[in-house]
């Protein structure tokens, strides 16, 4: 392969949007495609392994992943993440508002051509990735 | 050709929602041939806030700013045949329809005829006894605020069929707003999951306002939204199958795009082939969306299955005090002397209380309660830098010892700590459970006519 064919890493806001909504101690994350080409890629990497690990400083107790094709997108439901939920979480965002631009930030890899067509935020800085998350028992 | 559609408008999408949305959808309901306009203002804790409220004075309990919202549209509503159904009842339905008689009182209108829907609220010994079936034991540690069920679209419909000008709920299910002035106006069966299914995703994509219009939505440089500080409120146009098209106000900033509405379709979604209400069990599983014109978009492929045997309940209790503290730190070594900050309030707080941690500035949301994040991240070189410590006590003695050390830290602190805030406030903690639908008692009145 020609190195100009090589993947190109990109940050799923290139890709998609997202919105958080919670109930209790559930958080669910829509990730939507901007087109059917984005979806694609989306449905083939954005698995639950990868978000429930993208997620594991919130410790999951389980991930669950929706496709709903006709829209170009997916629901991810997190459950466990908001250390109680909007009435008992000691965070500053007690619903998980902003854990939908947490999951935009994960990288997905798709080909020159597609990436050369998306939106792009030019100078944002990557993400600094954290150590895997330990593994004790909530 | 085919009949006009039914146009529902919605106002508000929770307490604490912008007040000025309600005039511009009125105005548009008028000039199009009429319709409703709901205000959806009960988010789960809102419930439990009022009830407090109305412990304290009897006439209170209701929305806040119900005057707020109607002042401005309720004479047009009522001289242009525009019903208006709304949850601002919250924890005393009928004070606030006497509060709504007194403003329109107050306007020179004729007393309009509102209904209050009633029996949400779960008082009567047998109730709590099945509450306390369902709960367990736990149940008899709380103390107990506010118990409500989720009541569905019937009584809604009822009273409007009745010939209800103003509706007045308490607890109902949001979309349940939108589902009750449609199953009114069309007639439908209520086990016509299909048609119910539909109406209840119309009634999702407006209860939260203009989350569905660009509210919500934006990010510069991905998703632009045109005047979205004046966003204006949705309006839908149901036909008689429930199949409906996403509008906004007329005149009106903001935007409703085949993106704004999959955002809003999935929003608080579980499992898309079983959004679960007291109306209808509703499937977006095979939604689909078209552009029909300039903010305009239909929602195809919905669909409903019969709806769930039991009602859900939400039961809130008082869970102690949560104290919250700041402190900010700037130039060299800020964030060092922030994470010694904490450090220091930590030491001297030792088992007492247990200490939530944010640096405003390096990570302050995405991280845990227990810390693992932040524990995880290398201390950074930060140079504006915000520290807040949280945590929860039962005794709120105890809790306001944080507030206590981190005041104390402007001079017992690391160097050139300035800015501390401090708030102690009570906690509302909830639990859900389902009930049978013949453990509740739910009905509507029509309100008498003051003399």
């Amino acid at each position: 392969m020609k190195p100009d064919q090589d993947p190109v890493r990109v940050p799923l806001y290139r890709l998609a949007h997202s919105r958080s909504g919670d109930k209790g101690d559930i958080s669910n994350l829509s990730l939507i495609a901007w087109d059917p080409d984005c979806y694609v890629a989306l449905a083939d990497q954005v698995t639950e392994a990868r978000v429930a690990e993208w997620f594991a400083y919130r410790r999951p107790t389980r991930v669950t992943r929706y496709l709903i094709p006709t829209l170009h997108a997916m629901n991810f439901v997190l459950e466990g993440v908001l250390d109680g939920g909007v009435n008992d979480a000691l965070n500053l965002d007690t619903h998980g508002k902003s854990l939908s631009f947490h999951l935009l930030d994960l990288r997905v890899d798709v080909a020159p051509e597609l990436a050369r067509r998306l939106p792009d935020i030019p100078g944002d800085p990557p993400v600094v990735d954290l150590p895997p998350a330990p593994l004790a028992p909530r | 050709m085919a009949a006009s559609p039914f146009l529902i408008g919605c106002a508000t999408g929770f307490s604490g929602d912008r007040t000025d949305g309600a005039h511009a959808v009125v105005q548009s309901l008028a000039a199009r041939g009429g319709g409703t306009l709901i205000f959806e203002t009960l988010a789960e804790r809102t419930l439990a806030l009022a009830q407090l409220a109305r412990n304290a004075d009897p006439e209170s309990g209701y929305e806040p700013l119900l005057q707020e919202l109607l002042a401005p549209v309720l004479a047009d509503c009522l001289r242009q045949g525009i019903n208006i159904v709304g949850n601002f009842g919250a924890a005393n339905p009928p004070a606030a329809a006497r509060c709504i008689a007194g403003l329109a009182r107050a306007q020179g209108l004729s007393a309009p005829r509102i209904a209050v829907v009633h029996g949400d609220a779960l008082n009567t010994p047998e109730q709590r006894a099945l509450l306390r079936e369902r709960l367990g034991p736990r149940l008899d540690d709380m103390d107990v605020v506010s118990a409500n069920v989720y009541l569905g679209a019937g009584e809604i419909a009822d009273a409007l069929r009745a010939g209800a000008q103003i509706v007045v709920a308490g607890r109902v299910a949001d979309p349940s707003l939108t589902v009750g002035p449609a199953l009114a106006h069309y007639g439908w069966a209520l086990d016509d999951w299909t048609r119910l299914g539909r109406a209840t995703m119309a009634g999702h994509m407006l209860e939260c306002g203009t989350q569905v219009t660009g509210g919500y939505f934006c990010v510069p440089g991905l998703k632009e939204v045109p005047d979205v500080h004046v966003a204006g409120y949705p309006i839908a146009e149901i036909d008689a199958d429930g199949g409906f098209v996403i509008g906004k106000a007329d005149g009106t900033g903001g935007a409703v795009d085949t993106r704004t509405v999959k955002e809003q379709l999935l929003y608080e979604v579980h499992d898309p082939a079983r959004y679960l209400t007291p109306d209808v069990v509703a499937d977006l599983s095979q939604a689909s969306v078209q552009v029909l014109g300039p903010d305009r978009v239909a929602v195809h492929g919905l669909d409903g299955h019969a709806r769930p045997d039991e009602l859900k309940v939400n039961v809130c209790h008082r869970g102690g005090w949560l104290a919250e503290a700041e402190i900010s730190y700037a130039g060299v070594q800020a964030e060092a002397r922030a994470r010694l900050a904490a450090d220091i309030v930590r030491r001297r707080l030792g088992a007492a209380l247990t200490v939530r941690m944010d640096l405003i500035g390096v990570l302050s949301i995405l991280g845990d309660d227990g810390g693992a994040m932040l524990d995880a991240r290398p201390a950074g070189a930060g140079r504006d830098v915000r520290l807040r410590l949280a945590a929860e006590h039962a005794d709120a003695r105890v809790a306001e010892r944080l507030l206590r050390e981190v005041t104390a830290l402007y001079t017992c602190g690391p160097a050139g700590g300035g800015g501390v805030r401090t708030a102690l406030r009570p906690r509302l903690n909830m639990v859900s459970c389902t009930i049978p639908r013949d453990a509740v008692r739910s009905g509507w009145t029509m309100m008498e006519a003051a003399p």
